[in-house]
């Protein structure tokens, strides 16, 4: 099984680390990876601002990229969920866009997916809020929301809750967004800010130590807010406590 | 309409006012948990919402045979029906049937359709009297002011300045808050209106093609008690309100009150077939746009909106800037893609009043593909050539850098070193709207390529 690793532009610029502990994470699952520099964005604040036209080009880039791989696999749900749900409706519908899409994965379900991973071993005895990214959730169904009604299930949680002496916290809501949905964070700043807050509130109010998600942009724009507050919580993607766990055992 | 003012602009000034924010996104969010113990409450939920979906995209592809079947049943029956292309003409009707009975006293039930019209101003610059005797709109009305929801007009209103707004206007007591007691005396009040009434104007929640009757969904009643007094009924409805049979009403009648407000069922279900006798029905069939809707393609799916409100109870944008934000009759999600496709240089940053969380999608009951068709808006608005200039221009250099693995490299390296050397009122200063209330990521030295090529290097 080959898989290419796929790094959002923003994580290879500004969080490194999210993604040598992605490495970390396939690497001790045994999992070969390979990683095609030739990758840059996958095209989402273009399509996000209605320049479907100018994201055409990245977006074919990314198919020829990643096309030879039996994986691709990323640290972000809302870059996959560009390439599973939104390429088709900038490139069109094609049997080569299909076959990509279907082998893109978020780096969550693809431990629980194709490696069939239930239980993580390792610890990390800490308080830990996961705040659920929008599209993981409501794109790629990742877990189930509170707003549909169906049975519950969670992956991202289902890894977390299964390392040692780790509390995962209650929110007061679950799943509300954090404001950060891209060039929205700059063009409805004020909003953008106040559903922000009130994400790091209803952490505080529940307990967090460390804030977690499968999107490093929301934790970017939280993290943002934490910092000029000052508040005493930490901000990790899933990556980083899952690689630190793994590593515990050594 | 108010001036409108665009969506980030309005939005910042609701947000400024930290009490009321709050205590509006608590109230608003509040009717989205009531929804979600209703929904969860009907195991056959998700089944009921895929129902309504695929019934109202059957009609709409059917939608002229089945709005002639309505139109010839409901005549059958005694009433009499019109055709508006717009609001214009919709106005215009409805003000010739008031003016043929010599009529000037008029109350009105909850209407987003009248509303959308225009219709009160019309209907007062003629010497037409209109009272909203839903509480919401009647307690708007008084104000002066547009309603900010379409199932709960004043949410944006606090029970202290409704009973500020009855002692001025009503001679309740001073200070008063107990909703008991202000819903009393709005009672008394609008039951005079509704014994003066000389016509009665309703909505219209659900018309059904095959029997030419109609149902009205209220709580208060007041629907039922303004067209029981007058002789004459005149009822208002978008052309997308219709339903194939009798047998489907039950599909939207088991969604629509839960979607909204948490109820099973609003107290009142009203069904209407013809004139009571003695008396007339006028139903006046509403286009304004909607057959343009309907022939995009891309935003068809929208006409499916039954207008529970559930889209803007979830919608946590909606929440934090309050429904005049909008500067629209039916703001929210859904309203943000119906005007923006209706007339996209009016309302281009209503599209953008959106993180695309999807939530609004999940509790659509007739699962409207709302934050995918926000998506789309947005497309539409670029290729108007709608979006603003300095996001065109920031975004192409970026394809342009996208497209350039090299190019990428070095502008990366570039902002890089521009964060870590540029002093920090400079930085933050004016122009970087992301610094205003966040810190920027600090930025590292090396990037993850670049770690990644010397680890393996070191293997």
């Amino acid at each position: 099984m080959r898989v290419g690793l796929f790094i959002p532009c923003y994580i290879d610029q500004f969080y490194p680390q999210v993604g040598i502990a992605t490495v970390d994470v396939l690497e001790h699952f045994g999992v070969e990876i390979d990683f095609p520099t030739a990758q840059t964005c996958c095209g989402q604040p273009l399509a996000n601002a209605g320049l479907h036209t100018e994201t055409k080009p990245l977006a074919e880039r990314f198919l020829t990229i990643f096309g030879e791989y039996d994986y691709v696999v990323s640290p972000s749900g809302s870059c996959v969920a560009m390439v599973r749900h939104h390429y088709e409706q900038i490139l069109g519908h094609s049997p080569n866009l299909d076959a990509v899409a279907h082998k893109t994965f978020e780096l969550c379900e693809f431990l629980t997916d194709v490696l069939k991973i239930e239980h993580l071993s390792g610890a990390f005895p800490h308080r830990v809020g996961l705040h659920q990214a929008c599209h993981g959730l409501r794109e790629l169904r990742m877990a189930s929301d509170t707003e549909l009604v169906g049975p519950a299930f969670n992956k991202p949680r289902q890894l977390l809750a299964s390392l040692r002496g780790i509390e995962l916290t209650e929110l007061a809501r679950p799943d509300e967004c954090c404001g950060f949905g891209g060039l929205f964070a700059v063009t409805e700043e004020a909003v953008s800010c106040m559903m922000g807050r009130d994400r790091v509130l209803d952490h505080e109010r529940a307990g967090t130590e460390v804030l977690t998600s499968t999107d490093m942009s929301c934790l970017m724009h939280l993290d943002g807010l934490i910092r000029r507050e000052k508040k005493p919580i930490r901000v990790k993607h899933i990556a980083e406590i899952i690689s630190a766990a793994l590593a515990s055992q050594n | 309409m108010q001036s409108i003012k665009d969506h980030p602009t309005a939005a910042a000034e609701f947000i400024a006012n930290r009490d009321r924010v709050r205590w509006h996104d608590t109230a608003v969010w509040f009717a989205r948990t009531k929804r979600d113990r209703a929904a969860h409450g009907v195991p056959e939920w998700e089944t009921l919402r895929e129902l309504a979906s695929k019934i109202k995209l059957h009609t709409m592809s059917r939608l002229d045979e089945y709005l002639e079947q309505f139109e010839a049943n409901a005549t059958r029956l005694g009433a009499q029906v019109h055709w508006a292309r717009d609001s214009a003409e919709h106005n215009a009707i409805v003000a010739s049937i008031i003016q043929r009975h010599g009529a000037t006293r008029v109350v009105k039930s909850k209407s987003m359709l009248t509303e959308e019209c225009g219709l009160n101003p019309h209907l007062e610059q003629l010497g037409i009297e209109v009272t909203d005797t839903d509480l919401g709109e009647w307690i708007v009305q008084l104000l002066g002011q547009h309603p900010s929801h379409i199932v709960t007009p004043a949410i944006h209103i606090r029970k202290e300045e409704v009973g500020q707004l009855f002692h001025e206007r009503l001679g309740t007591e001073a200070g008063a808050t107990d909703p008991n007691y202000l819903a009393e005396a709005a009672r008394q009040h609008l039951r005079a209106k509704f014994l003066a009434a000389e016509i009665g104007i309703t909505g219209v929640n659900f018309a059904i093609a095959e029997t030419g009757g109609f149902v009205v969904c209220t709580n208060e009643g007041n629907a039922d008690l303004g067209v029981s007094l007058p002789k004459v009924h005149i009822a208002c409805m978008g052309i997308e309100k219709i339903i194939p049979r009798a047998a489907d009403l039950g599909v939207y009648l088991r969604l629509l009150a839960r979607s909204a407000t948490g109820q099973p069922i609003t107290t009142y279900s009203s069904h209407f077939h013809g004139p009571r006798p003695g008396g007339e029905l006028h139903i006046v069939l509403v286009d304004n746009k909607r057959s343009e809707l309907l022939g995009s393609g891309d935003f068809r799916r929208s006409l499916n909106c039954i207008r529970c409100g559930a889209c803007f109870n979830t919608c946590p944008v909606y929440r934090r800037s309050g429904g005049h934000s909008y500067g629209v009759t039916v703001g929210g999600p859904i309203g943000s893609i119906i005007n923006a496709a209706r007339e996209p240089h009016e309302h281009k940053t209503l599209p953008f009043a959106c993180s695309l969380c999807g939530s609004c999608s999940d509790v659509c009951p007739v699962k409207i593909d709302l934050h995918q068709q926000l998506f789309i808006s947005r497309r539409q608005l670029a290729n108007f050539g709608l979006v603003p200039k300095s996001k065109q221009i920031g975004l192409k250099l970026a394809a342009t850098i996208f497209a350039r693995p090299w190019l990428y490299r070095i502008a990366g390296r570039l902002a890089r070193l521009a964060l870590r050397i540029t002093p920090k009122a400079i930085t933050y200063g004016r122009f970087n709207v992301w610094g205003r209330q966040r810190e920027l990521p600090p930025p590292p030295r090396q990037t993850f390529r670049e770690l990644y090529a010397s680890r393996r290097a070191k293997k």
